[in-house]
């Protein structure tokens, strides 16, 4: 990759902040996030990580990303999962085995409905989208 | 097809009996005669802490926080807010605050964490450089090189008022400027991400989180300083923060965001990972620069500080991971957005990693000046198994035991400090009554003397005298002599020891001894422990009404110390017992107790 | 054990000769010697102080005095028992005696078989699922003195 220069990272961080904005990349407006920090994955991310992806592969949805992250600091529920769609609040779910994950492809993302007994609150704001 | 709105009822053990249950059926009910079943669902959720203010309810996706609901609120909730759009603001936490934000649908009206130090964590992929460039990164390193001095960094850092994370809480920005002052020539910036305290994770969980939020920090600091060469000492027990440090190494060099002339200015910087192999005495300072030098990791006294001569004797900065997640967001939004937030001499936010004896353990971040009350209650979600709460206690090895008259004293280096315990790294541990805290002192005297590394004798042979004071007490061999000596025994390594480690190691007994005196004294005059934990003062008792005889204990005790024959209650012999606790976790019918 | 002495890798010669160089290089190069074998055999901390030029004393007086370097080859399976406070304060030293008890070797010792070894680690950062136990990087939960037979089990079953 070439070394960027002062204009290249701007350039950069404005096109993937609208592609943020829009929650929109390569036309997959919904997004499945999981945790997969150490606890995460002890506690069973990779479990869950595969079963939403054999759910999506299973229903045929092909405009959802499953992307990973960090720990979102709900180890008392760890596995979690975040759902962000059109049409639905963004939802954090926490202990999400195979069986939840499913559920979540099931329930959630096709169905519109949460899902009983899972859902975390949001630890906080976000100090870079909310000052 | 959505829904239009959604009720969320916590469902917590605490909202539950609170009569969650029945605000559920209500709502399902009126909302069914108000015709919105097919507008509005109806949600059971995981405890949402605030487990006092139960039962709570949240309405998505405006995020309004209704507490202390009952079945008779519900209807007015339907009426107001899922029609008419109007916020009952009698039910809100904070009335005040509801009227505020009832407009913002991202905000939830009412949150006790305030994320800065965690602000990627759970929210970008750690190892995609660009999900961090989008949230504002590398934002702060283009502004320090293209449009500060090094003098206007450091001015910046010493206004901000921030303090080390890693325990001591020196000001990062007076650190910075005694480097800084150092004639030019080789200087070099260290992390110290070797997170030793049993119990905290903090570090750990925002290097895997958040990698280049630290590679960011550390080449602002570089600049300030003066220095071109940085090291990440990181523990070699975290395999996956390892992992993604050197993704996001790689990815930076890649991009010019380190190396040479970075981004085109004069700029070059370069970070190196150093590997530490479980020695906990390398959080001090010193000890950590002999590690990193290949050495055996034993502190030298100081001054010379580090910051005049430091790694292979040059001047040289070390900051723990806490402390440099907090920079490329002070110099993005500034020193004053940064000093509004704490208290008035402990600035900013501090994480804590919450565990023992509270519900929901977790990472969390809060603004300096919380109270443990709000941390362990209102996100802790209070005492697992309905326990009471017995002690807090932060710092680890070198901290103390916090008792519950302390339970609404602001959290500040300051106020930690005045009621015996340090801020510490940031684990916080929670204990109930059936945690012993003679046990828990001589737990992190066990520690510590493992840990010293035999430098200094007040280190070396107090830490062991004080260990074996606490054993012959916890053992039912203790005399009321015995506190004088602990005390005088704490007093000596206070003073007189060469590091950190050693100065502290006796804070877990200072403490203790400080307000757990009668748990002392019942070991050492009555041979009882009250927790029910130091196992030579206690013995194991089948109360012969309550036993039916089930021959279960029997069956699970290893040494065969439980007689007794089908359908007649049982019997201990206590001659054999060895109070493993295996009967107590199978009796099924509560016949067995600690005596 | 095997009395086979151990003899360096080329890709472990390789890496020595790469930090032959850097200033501060012993603890990293350790590392990677552990990472090979599973521990520091004598050999090859003998041949690493020559190729480094670093006393043997030296080479010893920092595996020694760092908990992470063994100078015992583990059991094919190393039972790690967390001991950090939120795992102790919920049983974590009950979990490790009932491993001894059943396995019959105390904490870094190695079962007979070469198949298990115990040891106690501080604070894996799983403390929202205390108390924890790592066997070759599996984590274990909510561990109860009645799920280590099961756990055994197993790896027992694995062989």
């Amino acid at each position: 990759m070439a070394k960027l220069t002062l204009e290249d990272l701007r350039k950069m961080r404005e096109e993937k902040q609208k592609a943020m904005d829009m929650r929109d990349s390569a036309n997959k407006n919904i997004q499945v996030i999981v945790g997969m920090g150490t606890c995460g994955i002890a506690a069973g991310a990779k479990d869950a990580f595969s079963a939403l992806i054999d759910a999506i592969n299973e229903k045929g949805l092909t405009n959802v990303l499953i992307r990973q992250t960090g720990c979102m600091g709900l180890c008392h529920s760890e596995p979690t999962v975040e759902v962000i769609m059109p049409e639905m609040p963004a939802i954090i779910y926490g202990n999400v085995d195979a069986a939840t994950a499913k559920e979540i492809v099931e329930k959630h993302i096709v169905g519109h409905q949460l899902i009983d007994n899972k859902i975390c609150d949001r630890p906080s704001i976000d100090i870079i989208t909310n000052g | 097809m959505a829904f239009e709105s959604y009720v969320l009822v916590c469902g917590g053990t605490a909202c539950v009996s609170g009569g969650g249950d029945s605000v559920v059926e209500t709502f399902k009910k009126e909302l069914e005669a108000a015709g919105l079943a097919e507008k509005v669902q109806v949600v059971v959720t995981g405890c949402l802490g605030f487990c006092e203010q139960g039962p709570l309810v949240k309405i998505l996706p405006q995020g309004t926080f209704y507490v202390q609901v009952k079945a008779e609120d519900v209807k007015e909730i339907v009426a107001e807010h899922l029609i008419k759009g109007r916020v009952v603001s009698r039910l809100c936490y904070d009335p005040d605050q509801a009227k505020k934000l009832v407009a913002d649908a991202n905000i939830p009206f009412y949150q006790k964490q305030y994320r800065v130090v965690l602000r990627n964590c759970g929210v970008i992929d750690p190892e995609k450089i660009e999900d961090y460039i989008a949230r504002d990164g590398y934002k702060a390193l283009e502004k320090v090189l293209f449009e500060m001095t090094p003098e206007q960094v450091v001015e910046e850092m010493l206004k901000s008022g921030l303090r080390g994370r890693g325990g001591a809480g020196f000001p990062t920005g007076m650190k910075w400027k005694f480097a800084q002052q150092q004639p030019k020539g080789q200087k070099y910036m260290v992390c110290n991400a070797d997170e030793g305290d049993p119990g905290a994770y903090m570090d750990r969980s925002t290097l895997e989180g958040d990698p280049h939020s630290i590679l960011e920090a550390m080449t602002i600091a570089g600049f300030a300083i003066g220095a071109s060469k940085g090291y990440i000492y990181i523990r070699a027990e975290y395999p996956l923060a390892i992992q993604r440090l050197e993704i996001a190494i790689k990815q930076a060099r890649d991009l010019g965001l380190l190396g040479e002339k970075i981004l085109g200015s004069d700029f070059d910087f370069d970070i190196e990972l150093r590997f530490g192999a479980g020695a906990f005495v390398c959080g001090e300072e010193t000890a950590l620069l002999q590690s990193i030098e290949g050495n055996r990791g034993m502190p030298k006294p100081r001054p010379p500080f580090p910051a005049v001569k430091g790694l292979w004797g040059r001047p040289t900065v070390i900051n723990n991971v806490e402390t440099l997640a907090n920079i490329p967001v002070i110099i993005n939004k500034g020193a004053e957005w940064f000093s509004k937030i704490g208290t008035e001499t402990s600035k900013g936010t501090k994480v804590f990693a919450l565990t023992g004896k509270v519900n929901n353990s977790g990472l969390i971040e809060v603004p300096m000046g919380t109270t443990l009350r709000e941390i362990i209650f209102d996100i802790g979600g209070g005492i697992r198994g309905g326990h009471e709460f017995k002690a807090a206690q932060t710092g680890g090895p070198s901290g103390g035991i916090i008792p519950p008259q302390f339970l609404d004293t602001p959290i500040d280096y300051e106020n930690l400090a005045k009621i015996g315990s340090i801020m510490g790294s940031g684990g916080l541990i929670v204990m109930d009554e059936t945690d012993c805290v003679v046990d828990i002192a001589k737990f992190y005297l066990d520690f510590t003397v493992d840990e010293s590394c035999g430098k200094c004798s007040p280190c070396r042979i107090g830490g062991r005298k004080l260990l074996n004071y606490l054993n012959k007490i916890t053992d039912g061999r203790g005399v009321e002599d015995d506190i004088k000596q602990l005390e005088a025994i704490s007093d000596a390594m206070c003073k007189a020891s060469l590091c950190g480690l050693g100065q502290t190691a006796a804070n877990p007994v200072k403490s203790t001894l400080r307000y757990f005196m009668d748990e002392y004294m019942a070991h050492i005059k009555d041979k009882k422990c009250p927790a029910g934990k130091c196992t030579k003062l206690i013995s194991y008792v089948i109360e012969a009404e309550k036993c039916k005889g089930c021959t279960l204990c029997a069956r699970k005790c290893p040494v065969n110390a439980i007689t007794g024959t089908v359908k007649n209650p049982h019997v201990i012999d206590q001659s054999k017992c060895i109070k493993c606790g295996q009967c107590i976790a199978s009796c099924k019918f509560g016949a067995i107790s600690v005596k | 054990m095997s009395n086979n002495l151990e003899t360096m890798t080329p890709e472990l010669r390789a890496f020595v000769e790469e930090w032959k160089a850097k200033p501060g290089n012993l603890i990293m190069v350790l590392h990677r010697v552990q990472q090979t074998y599973g521990y520091i055999p004598r050999e090859i901390a003998i041949e690493t102080s020559e190729i480094l030029g670093v006393p043997l004393a030296k080479v010893y007086g920092v595996i020694t005095f760092y908990n992470f370097f063994r100078l015992q080859k583990a059991g094919k399976y190393n039972i790690q028992v967390c001991l950090g406070t939120a795992c102790y304060l919920r049983g974590g030293d009950d979990i490790i005696k009932e491993f001894e008890r059943q396995l019959g070797v105390g904490v870094n010792a190695t079962t007979s078989d070469g198949l298990f070894s115990i040891e106690a680690v501080r604070c894996i950062g799983c403390c929202g699922l205390a108390p924890a136990v790592v066997i070759n990087g599996e984590v274990h939960g909510k561990v109860v003195t009645g799920d280590v037979t099961r756990i055994l089990n197993i790896y027992r079953e694995r062989g």
